[in-house]
């Protein structure tokens, strides 16, 4: 398909609807952390207000819960990537058939479901707390411990993994070489195959943390009665949500943002000295830009936007246009409890009319009347409010309503 | 004895029931530039491996410098390997690289980055220290990897065909370059190749491996020009082996009775034939003749199958009794009559070709 037979038009509109499917509901959530509106929503657009930021940081489950998660996040972190490596390294020293049995042990796993790993977890460091007698209050009853004893058990394979990439396609006569030049194996491994698995190392600890930090399915059986981020978040949303949700997902996304265009920067940057046209470029030629586009300039002028944006959003103050929105809703109401009350005094003057004379407008059926005279007369039980339809008798069992 | 000499004495290696090498026995004096010369599988690279260290003989020993490198590491040994793919570390610098050896040492970065410049100079690339590794040419690279062995001031340098993946030219001129190294630092050079030009314009001796023996060990001359066995005969130089029965031997002249008739040769190393002994003999393509008439000694008739143009030699093919040869003449600049499809006399003198007794051929 080219432009001439409508391919351009076809691509460039189902890659709208694509994106508009990625990033439709992140655009609508960040929106939604700044409507003052008490539940997340776009209309009707209330006030712009950056106060569901505070309530997010004010919420100290939900901030106790951040702490524990990136507390685990890191100890997974150095729990996992030293014994992802050590795997990988098994791995690739030992022959076909022992390699091919030990890669499937250590992938297993990632195959297990996580709620069972969660639950095998609790039961295994239970069982041996009770054969060595610890009571209720020692480390294998902690849900901290358990959760980082549980996520080490599956993520450590997704570090092996990406070492297992990488050391594919290290060159084994590297290391011989740097033995044979006098090197310890020690210095082998350290000046020669670590700095080749430095890449990997920092995207192993880089999926290590994000495994953990999102991890759910193990981490809502093992942390007991404690709490992480995602439990706290799962929690949260099921007893009801309000924009402070969409104020994390806000942070969040800037997080993710800041990150990935400083990557960018840097990727461009080493990729131009790589080949050698940062000379020739626009950008890496002129020495003024070339500072400007360096990763820690862009992170600086990112951070630096952010807090500007921060603290102004931290002295905005909603609480007039709040104000103004309240004193709308209560004459509103106003208007709505007077209508209401004139209607039913309405009713009751039309109804004090239908019995001098049927009126075809003033049914009260359910078809507003389009069946005319078809419909069946109300019955008539004006006298009794009872919800058990006077069932009771009438007046007698039925409480006094005023 | 020197602290640059090798002794294999009885080495076996064994993989399971496979020997890789059987019962090398030979000793390489120091300063001397010596290569295994075989095809590829022969054991020659399992033999350098245990040389450098990074395996043990199954039996036997490997002295150097006359100590036994029993549980010796290839860190400790005083050896310096030259890789197939050279091994250049492609992380670091020229001058990192050559310094390696240096730093893992423990000597101070100046001192280090000093002697990576003074090797560059002695490789003939001074300024490309700062330069990375995959920013050279495949020359240089083979030349910065001599200079980063050489930073370990080994006793001994061992090559594992480290020319192999250099286009002709190039390949031709780094035999020279390393030849002239060799002589420049003094060196034990032991080179693995099976090249037969590199082996035979660089070493002062050669080893002819093949499965796991040692064949023969000579210098060029000797391997070249006097060959021990019907398997070195065939594979260091173009060679045209002709099977025959022996009839008579008189001296070293002996009578082979061949489908090209009765031809006479030298037996090679003073052997002694009996009637009716299998064996070759094997005539060089320069060596043999065209005749203008098939009398004379050591002559036959043949069919000329078909000419070839080398440019500095012209090739022709012949065929006889089902006994194919071939025939080199030196380019003289002028065409010759083309030969192809007529009958050609040929003869060779019986000094020049030897028999060897009936054993198994390269490459057959």
């Amino acid at each position: 398909m080219n432009k001439g037979t409508g391919g351009g038009v076809i691509a460039a509109g189902f890659s709208l609807l694509f994106f508009s499917f990625l990033f439709g509901p992140l655009i609508i959530m960040v929106i939604t952390a700044f409507n003052s509106s008490s539940f997340p929503r776009i209309t009707p657009w209330e006030c712009f207000t950056t106060e569901w930021f505070a309530v997010l940081i004010g919420n100290d489950r939900l901030m106790n819960g951040l702490a524990n998660s990136l507390f685990i996040g890191v100890g997974v972190v150095l729990i996992s990537v030293p014994i992802g490596l050590a795997g990988a390294l098994a791995l690739s020293e030992m022959g076909p058939r022992l390699r091919a049995a030990l890669y499937t042990v250590l992938i297993t796993p990632i195959l297990i479901p996580g709620v069972v790993l969660g639950i095998s977890t609790i039961v295994f460091w239970g069982a041996l707390g009770r054969g060595v007698g610890a009571d209720y209050g020692s480390i294998f009853y902690d849900g901290m411990f358990l959760t980082l004893a549980g996520q080490v058990t599956f993520i450590s394979a997704y570090a092996m993994l990406v070492f297992l990439a990488r050391l594919q396609r290290f060159d084994p006569t590297l290391t011989e070489a740097a033995l044979d030049l006098g090197a310890s194996p020690g210095q082998a491994f350290r000046k020669i195959l670590l700095p080749f698995l430095s890449p990997a190392i920092g995207s192993a600890a880089f999926l290590t943390f994000l495994a953990s930090f999102e991890n759910y399915n193990t981490t809502v059986f093992t942390i007991l009665s404690g709490n992480t981020f995602t439990t706290t978040l799962a929690s949260k949303v099921r007893h009801g949500t309000d924009p402070s949700l969409s104020a994390l997902a806000v942070i969040i996304i800037a997080i993710t943002l800041v990150g990935a265009m400083v990557h960018e920067a840097h990727t461009r940057r080493s990729q131009a000295l790589r080949d050698g046209s940062a000379a020739r470029s626009k950008i890496y030629g002129n020495p003024v830009l070339r500072v400007i586009v360096h990763p820690l300039c862009v992170f600086a002028i990112l951070i630096g936007s952010i807090s500007f944006l921060t603290y102004q959003g931290s002295q905005y103050d909603a609480s007039v246009c709040k104000q103004q929105v309240l004193d709308e809703k209560r004459a509103r109401q106003e208007q709505l409890l007077e209508e209401q009350r004139q209607r039913i005094k309405a009713q009751k003057e039309a109804a004090g009319a239908t019995e001098t004379g049927t009126s075809v407008k003033k049914s009260p059926s359910a078809f507003g009347g389009a069946f005319g005279g078809a419909a069946p007369k109300p019955v008539e039980t004006p006298k009794s409010p009872s919800p058990f339809g006077n069932a009771f008798g009438s007046g007698t069992l039925a409480p006094k309503t005023d | 004895m020197t602290t640059k000499d090798i002794v294999l004495d009885h080495v076996s290696i064994r993989f399971g029931s496979y020997t890789a090498v059987d019962n090398a026995h030979l000793t390489i004096n120091g300063g001397e530039f010596f290569s295994f010369l075989g095809p590829s599988g022969c054991g020659k690279t399992t033999m350098l491996r245990c040389v450098s260290g990074f395996s043990e003989p199954t039996e036997g020993r490997v002295l150097i410098g006359g100590k036994d490198m029993k549980g010796v590491g290839p860190n400790k040994r005083p050896t310096a390997l030259i890789f197939q793919n050279l091994a250049l570390f492609p992380l670091m610098s020229v001058a990192e690289n050559i310094a390696f050896p240096l730093e893992v040492r423990g000597v101070g970065k100046k001192d280090r980055r000093k002697k990576a410049d003074e090797l560059l100079d002695m490789i003939a690339l001074p300024g490309v220290g700062d330069k990375k590794v995959h920013e050279l040419s495949g020359g240089q690279r083979q030349r910065v990897a001599i200079a980063r062995a050489l930073a370990v001031e080994p006793d001994i340098l061992l090559l594992d065909e480290p020319l192999s993946a250099l286009d002709l030219k190039l390949r031709h001129h780094m035999r020279t370059e390393l030849r002239t190294i060799q002589q420049r630092v003094g060196l034990t050079f032991i080179y693995i190749t099976h090249d037969q030009g590199e082996a035979l314009t660089m070493s002062d001796r050669i080893a002819v491996m093949n499965a796991g023996v040692i064949e023969q060990i000579g210098d060029p001359e000797a391997i070249y020009n006097r060959p021990k066995t019907a398997f070195v005969a065939s594979f260091v130089g173009e060679t045209n082996a002709i099977e025959g029965k022996v009839t008579a031997q008189t001296g070293e002249l002996v009578v082979l009775d061949t489908p090209l008739g009765p031809l006479k040769g030298t037996a090679a190393g003073g052997r002694k034939y009996k009637p009716g002994d299998n064996c070759y003999i094997f005539i060089r393509p320069e060596q043999l003749e065209l005749r203008d008439n098939p009398a004379g000694e050591n002559a036959f008739t043949t069919q000329a199958v078909k000419a070839e143009f080398e440019g500095n030699a012209r090739l022709l093919f012949l065929g006889a009794n089902g006994v194919d040869l071939r025939l080199t003449r030196i380019n003289t600049g002028e065409r010759p009559a083309d030969l192809a499809g007529t009958a050609v006399h040929v003869g060779f003198d019986p000094s020049k070709a030897f028999v060897l007794p009936h054993s198994a051929l390269a490459g057959a």
